[in-house]
């Protein structure tokens, strides 16, 4: 300290970096948290001052400290600062600080958007790189918003390094900026077939997790991935594609089949298990969508469960796991498969890794059957006695009731089996999940009419021996189940033997030790019990007795009327001051017990859980209104609690006429009677008398047995479910043998699995009846209730705002908002008018033009509007039968990937091409069809397809005969050509070049503005130097100017507003005003610059020679034949021709390069002659129709300005003649 | 996607924590310490993978350092022990057999090569080759700014 002390305040900035205050924490075990207040206060201090490196060590340390848990959020104002310092050191540490504590709260961090939008356009990758790393972990909707367009820019930059991080970023941008989505989702896809495998596996995996939320909508994308699976061999890579494959396929079955061959190969070839285990998954998501139609699916899950299966038996854990994780999948639709392995997953049930026990666990849930429920569940409870710790134990308690209540106790041919296990899992100690048995117990009881006098004595025999559950405080969870049954003894007390007995347990004062909510049901239950007792006594005529238990009644009640639980005392109260006037009337021999128990009259039925939330509005109901406006008069007061209780006249009709069914009673009696003796293992009990609930109306038709203790119970209340598992054996053998016999005589009817779910009645695909018939009351829900289950789905989705069709073509407000240089204020930046519609079009730019203008059209030719939609719809349309027919295409004994990949059926026109498959297709229907003449069908599938398409139909003799390296092109969509195996083409050409610098440029149409154009001009550095201040400058003519910065006169030049390191290359915008544009212009210009290097820096200038051609002026468009054909009727265009001699090039790489160069798209095209359309900014016309003979090609065109189309087709003949 | 990754020592000592969804500082904190708890918990022999809240988390240990990731639900388990392997690969090569008091003291660079390798919480880069050029390059450059810094600082001192 005192060293420290003597260093002063000058070196104030030395004298910690972040080692020593890692260092300094270290050795300050004891009094961390004081030692790393006095450094954040010696940090404060730090960062007031100017120097820039002594802040960013500030921030470096504040981020250390953040990790350790303290807040620095008062810090991120010096954060920015340090972000936005010119030396990359720096820059590195504020962007690391930001990007781990800010967030969207984080207010100053809309200060940041202008700092990162300089650093993504910074010259340096690093700088760019760092700055989207960072903003991808604290991108807000507002920097999404603002960035968009400035990220979408660089998923084309030169640098691989930054074109991979761009793409991966949008996915973040996406999500905070849905709208972004349509407009950058072309260049995305474009980026699928980037040179570059980072980029490619990163637009892979950006487009995979949209379409894993969304998956509908990439659906057309399917070819493509297809063609990436069978070339990639990216195991990270083919992941993705695979985990995407098995989100559509649900979507689209047909694409199921075409993947089963490729991804079994895989499965059978690959060695990375992380492969083979998405490979598993995704056969298995296949194939649960392919439910039916799969001849030979039944291999490819034996496929998957084998190789699970080998995953199970490793000895790796993890490969374990997951193996069971899959299996358990496998499951839900192929139960019969994974059954067989029941041995391996009972195995894995003794693992000693806990959550790998606890998958079997899961697994176990779905492979019982009717036939193994019990085996199952008996090996479950000696698990239960064995386990140790109860996380695991209770974790098994849940499964246990999970799988015996699933489906509605679907696989329970034995209730009083499962009432016994419930009871015996009440000896768990220290379990949580008492509740749990009790809602089970309460359920079953309720529900299975039965079971009910089992249940009750076995209930009563819980009560008896509550002070074995209650007395340790520790099991209180257990305790719970005390309340149902006291419930169910309650409820049902008229199947109670020795009801007496069970009311005095109720009442020994050891219950008062019981939370209140139990006391509260037991102060209830047992004046139910009461009731049914004093009526018993009543009807046999003993009436001492009826006092005698009403003495004792007043004699216990007392000491609930003192509990502290107010439910408890209330109650209580209540009900002692009932039965003291209830003794009144004994006393005076009046009978009582028909008005008791009338309290306690009717029937609950369970109500399914959602029943209330489904209760439609009646209509004409107003729920607002008034019910009742004027007080009723005592008439209808009168009728009104009779139809509030109408179950107690119900109850009542029930005992006055129970003689009226007699008859049919008997008879039901004597045919069960009949099916009883048919079982030698149900024990015949002598009807008891209160049977009166079986006549409930609706449930008349059930036959209801009673049913008596098939087992003596030797420890009161601990029945032993095991002997239950011999019986069953023991019946169902029996069973068996007897259904041999009927077998016989006559056919059995078979009932279909989906009968089970409301009644045990029909037979399980065992063949299991179950020991004794139950009806199992479903639960009630309200009349017209609604199927739907809209309440499963989330409302706050963040990835629902992702949904959005992206095939529909851009609107013209569909734009990225774009942010203006502020050097160049006035110009556009190119992507202000950009593109966002191509399809892997090499030209992006274009494309969106297109889009727009057929918006324009719209709104021009009103007459044309509904065709236009029209259009446009089966545009959609044709989309969803591309993929027919891609997918239709692939027969059982489809091109398998390998064949596919064979060099001798022509690289890219097999298969997989989806164009190539278009052709195909349209062969067909041109066999069905007349060539001259197109039938409606077939036209209608022309305008499906844009023009490049539709000519590429008429083609269709010649078709077959190109299939060869020399296959026409054909598939060219939204005007321009995709997937093609065309030479390399660059719109870009030479402006001028030095030593030092090489400029190219490209010019494009404004589509806002019909007198504008944007040149822009990629500057590349070619020498060792720093090249900065670049000042570009023309001489602008009357025609045509440059636009600058507004006070700024002709002479100026504008500031091209980057520098260039050496080695470097950056793109800049200019934008130029014209008038007339029937000509083509050439301006000079010059660039001049300052080099710098070590030896100093040199002023240096460049001429160069800008040459607008009219072809820069059109617009790529697409145009539909109709159209076109009107246009060509019209008779306002001008005509002219030109012949062009000795073409070499095919006829398809020729249309490619007008389309190319000169921005056309192909209207139509038949054999080797095309139409071609295109636009100018202005909105002149331009048609062409272009024909190929032996060695020449002649074109005529047609324009609305004779002057342009002449200088157009002179441009055409320049480019022609050098093919 | 994931969601998050997470270096911690045995001690439960927070080494280095990288958020792929911007989280605010509370929950993190909430999140940290419940998700440490549970895998500190686990014994040697158990399996990497467990659910935990919505997510699956991947974790495993390398010396005293438990690496862990969470990932979501159709996210694949083994790739991303894989893409953790590969981190402590990198990590190791960047600091030649790399120990965890390199990670304490450099915690930066740490989060450096994080970053060269995963962004956004999806892997970027899958050559281990053309990360560490990335790094290198960076540090290079880095290295030239840093000599004129001293002697700036000298002036202003002076």
């Amino acid at each position: 300290m005192a060293l420290k002390m003597v260093k002063g305040s000058i070196d104030r900035m030395f004298d910690k970096n972040l080692q020593d205050l890692v260092r300094g924490i270290r050795n300050h075990k004891e009094d961390e948290a004081k030692y790393i207040s006095q450094c954040i206060d010696e940090i404060k201090q730090e960062l007031k001052q100017d120097n820039i490196a002594v802040k960013a060590n500030a921030v470096c340390k504040l981020t250390y400290l953040q990790m350790l848990g303290y807040d620095i959020s008062w810090a991120a104002f010096n954060i920015i600062e340090v972000m936005s310092a010119s030396k990359f050191t720096f820059k590195r540490i504020g962007y690391l600080a930001a990007s781990q504590c800010f967030h969207e709260g984080t207010d100053v961090i809309m200060l940041t958007t202008n700092q990162i939008r300089k650093d993504l356009s910074s010259p340096n990758q690093y700088d760019t790189g760092v700055a989207l790393t960072g903003l991808s972990c604290f991108v807000t909707p507002d920097l999404a918003r603002d960035l968009a367009n400035d990220i979408m820019t660089l998923m084309s930059h030169t640098k691989p390094y930054i074109r991979k991080k761009a793409v991966l970023i949008m996915y973040k941008v996406f999500l905070k900026y849905p709208e972004s989505l349509r407009p950058a989702f072309p260049r995305l896809k474009e980026k699928l077939e980037d040179p570059d495998p980072g980029v490619q596996s990163a637009a892979v995996n950006v487009i995979c997790e949209l379409a894993r939320r969304n998956p509908k909508n990439y659906l057309s994308l399917a070819p493509l991935f297809f063609k990436l699976m069978t070339s990639s061999t990216n195991n990270w890579v083919l992941i993705k594609i695979i985990k995407l494959f098995g989100a559509l396929t649900p979507l689209e079955p047909r694409l199921g089949k075409k993947l089963i061959e490729p991804l079994t190969n895989l499965i059978h070839s690959t060695s990375a298990m992380s492969l083979l285990y998405e490979c598993v998954n995704t056969v298995i998501a296949v194939l649960i969508s392919l439910s039916s139609g799969m001849p030979n699916h039944s291999a490819s899950i034996q496929l998957c469960v084998q190789k699970l299966r080998i995953l199970i038996e490793d000895s790796d854990q993890n490969l374990k796991y997951l193996g069971l994780l899959a299996m358990s999948k496998i499951l839900k639709t192929h139960p019969k498969s994974v059954q067989s392995h029941k041995d391996l997953i009972l195995q894995c049930l003794d693992d000693k890794d806990e959550s790998i026990r606890l998958r079997a666990l899961d697994l176990l849930y779905g492979m019982v059957s009717k036939k193994n429920l019990m085996e199952i569940v008996k090996k479950l409870m000696i698990h239960v006695d064995k386990a140790e710790g109860t996380t695991y134990r209770d974790e098994l308690l849940t499964k246990i009731i999970d799988i015996c209540s699933q489906s509605n106790y679907q696989y329970i041919t034995n209730f009083e089996w499962y009432i016994s296990i419930l009871v015996e899992l009440t000896r768990l100690e220290g379990t949580r999940h008492g509740h749990l048995i009790a809602a089970q117990m309460l359920d079953v009881a309720i529900r299975v009419k039965a079971i009910r006098k089992f249940a009750v004595s076995q209930m009563a025999m819980l009560l008896d021996n509550a002070h074995l559950i209650a007395s340790n405080t520790q099991r209180n969870g257990i305790c719970e189940v005390l309340y149902a049954a006291a419930w169910i003894c309650g409820e049902f007390s008229e199947h109670l033997e020795e009801a007496n007995q069970t009311l005095e347990a109720m009442l020994r004062p050891k219950v008062t030790t019981l939370p209140g909510h139990i006391q509260a049901v037991y102060v209830q239950n047992m004046v139910k019990l009461y009731a049914s007792i004093l009526q018993q006594k009543e009807q046999a005529g003993e009436k001492e007795a009826a006092q005698e238990i009403t003495q004792l009644m007043i004699e216990r009640l007392p000491q609930f009327v003192q509990s502290a639980d107010l439910e408890v005392q209330e109650r209580a109260s209540c009900i002692l001051q009932l039965i003291k006037y209830i003794q009144k009337l004994q006393v005076k021999e009046v009978p009582v017990a028909e008005e008791v128990i009338a309290l306690f009259a009717g029937e609950l039925n369970p109500v399914a859980p959602k029943a209330q939330k489904k209760v439609p509005v009646p209509e004409g109901l107003d729920l607002d209104a008034w019910i009742n406006e004027p007080p009723s008069d005592s008439e209808s007061e009168d009728e009104k609690p009779k139809t509030i209780f109408h179950e107690e006249e119900q109850r009542h009709s029930r005992h006055r006429q129970p003689e009226i069914d007699e008859e049919e009673l008997a008879r039901r009696r004597e045919a069960r009677k009949q099916e009883q003796a048919n079982n030698p293992f149900y024990i015949k009990s002598s009807p008891s008398p209160q049977k009166r609930y079986q006549d409930t109306p609706g449930v008349e038709h059930i036959p209801v047995v009673q049913i008596d203790l098939s087992v003596p119970l030797k420890v009161p209340g601990m029945p032993m479910s095991d002997q239950y598992v011999k019986l069953e054996e023991e019946r169902r053998h029996k069973q068996k043998l007897e259904k041999d016999k009927k077998k016989k005589k006559q056919k059995k009817e078979k009932r279909g699995k989906h009968h089970r779910h409301n009644s045990l009645h029909t037979e399980s695909e065992e063949d299991i009846a179950p020991a004794h018939h139950v009806d199992i009351i479903t639960e009630e829900m309200p009349e017209n209730a609604l199927p739907s289950d809209e309440d499963d789905k989330d409302p706050n989705d963040p990835y629902k705002a992702l949904d959005i069709d992206l095939d529909k073509p851009l609107a013209d407000s569909e734009k990225l908002p774009v942010q203006r240089h502020r050097n160049v204020e006035t110009l556009k930046s190119p992507d202000s008018e950009v593109p966002l519609v191509e399809k892997k079009s090499k030209k992006p730019k274009k494309k969106e033009k297109k889009h727009k203008d057929k918006e324009r059209d719209k709104g021009k030719k009103k007459e044309k509007e509904k065709k236009v939609v029209e259009e446009e719809e089966e545009e959609e349309e044709k989309k969803g039968e591309d993929l027919d027919f891609w997918l239709s295409t692939a027969p059982p004994t489809a091109p398998t990937p390998q064949a596919q990949s064979e060099p001798g059926t022509g690289t890219a026109v097999v298969a997989e091409s989806q164009e190539v498959k278009k052709e195909e297709r349209e062969e067909q229907d041109e066999e069905e069809e007349d060539e001259g003449k197109k039938s409606s069908k077939h036209k209608k599938k022309k305008h499906k397809k844009e023009k490049e398409e539709k000519s590429k139909d008429k083609k269709k003799s010649k078709k077959k005969s190109h299939h060869s390296e020399e296959e026409p092109p054909v598939s060219v969509q939204n005007g321009t050509l995709e997937d093609e195996p065309l030479p390399p083409m660059s719109s870009y050409r030479l402006l001028a070049e030095n030593p030092y610098i090489k400029m190219t440029y490209d010019i494009q149409g404004n589509l806002q503005n019909d007198s504008q154009v944007t040149v822009s001009v990629i500057f590349e550095n070619k020498s060792t130097s720093f090249l900065k201040s670049m000042e570009l400058n023309v001489l602008d003519s009357l025609n045509t100017k440059m636009l600058r910065p507004e006070g700024s006169s002709v002479h100026d030049g504008i500031p091209v507003p980057f520098q260039l390191p050496p080695g470097i290359s950056n793109e800049a915008q200019f934008v130029f005003t014209l008038q007339s544009i029937v000509m083509a212009q050439k301006l000079k210009g010059t660039l001049s610059f300052i080099v710098k290097n070590d030896e100093g820096s040199t002023h240096e200038k460049l001429d160069f020679k800008l040459h607008f051609s009219c072809a820069s002026y059109l617009i790529t468009t697409p145009c539909y034949s109709d159209a076109f054909a009107k246009l060509l009727e019209s008779g306002d265009l001008h005509m002219s021709s030109i012949k062009v001699d000795g073409i070499s090039i095919s006829f398809q790489h020729l249309l490619a390069k007008i389309c190319f160069h000169h921005h056309f798209s192909v209207v139509e095209r038949v054999d080797s002659c095309a139409s071609m359309y295109s636009r100018s900014i202005q909105g002149h016309h331009v048609c062409l129709l272009v024909k190929k003979g032996e060695n020449s090609v002649s074109i005529d065109g047609k324009c609305n300005d004779s002057t342009l189309l002449s200088n157009l087709l002179d441009e055409m003949k320049e480019t022609l003649s050098k093919c | 996607m994931m969601r998050f990754m997470l270096l911690f020592s045995r001690q439960g000592k927070l080494r280095l924590q990288k958020w792929y969804l911007a989280t605010a500082d509370k929950d993190k904190k909430k999140m940290v310490r419940e998700l440490m708890q549970v895998v500190l918990a686990r014994k040697p022999k158990m399996c990497s993978f467990l659910e935990w809240r919505d997510l699956k988390v991947v974790y495993k240990r390398y010396a005293s350092l438990y690496f862990c990731c969470a990932i979501e639900g159709q996210d694949n388990e083994l790739i991303t022990l894989e893409l953790i392997h590969r981190y402590v690969e990198l990590l190791d090569k960047y600091f030649g057999s790399v120990c965890e008091l390199d990670i304490i003291f450099n915690f930066e660079k740490a989060y450096f090569i994080l970053d060269e390798f995963v962004m956004g919480g999806e892997i970027q880069d899958t050559s281990k080759k053309s990360v560490l050029k990335a790094i290198e390059q960076a540090d290079l450059l880095q290295e030239e700014d840093e000599s004129p810094r001293s002697v700036l600082e000298e002036m202003g001192l002076a």
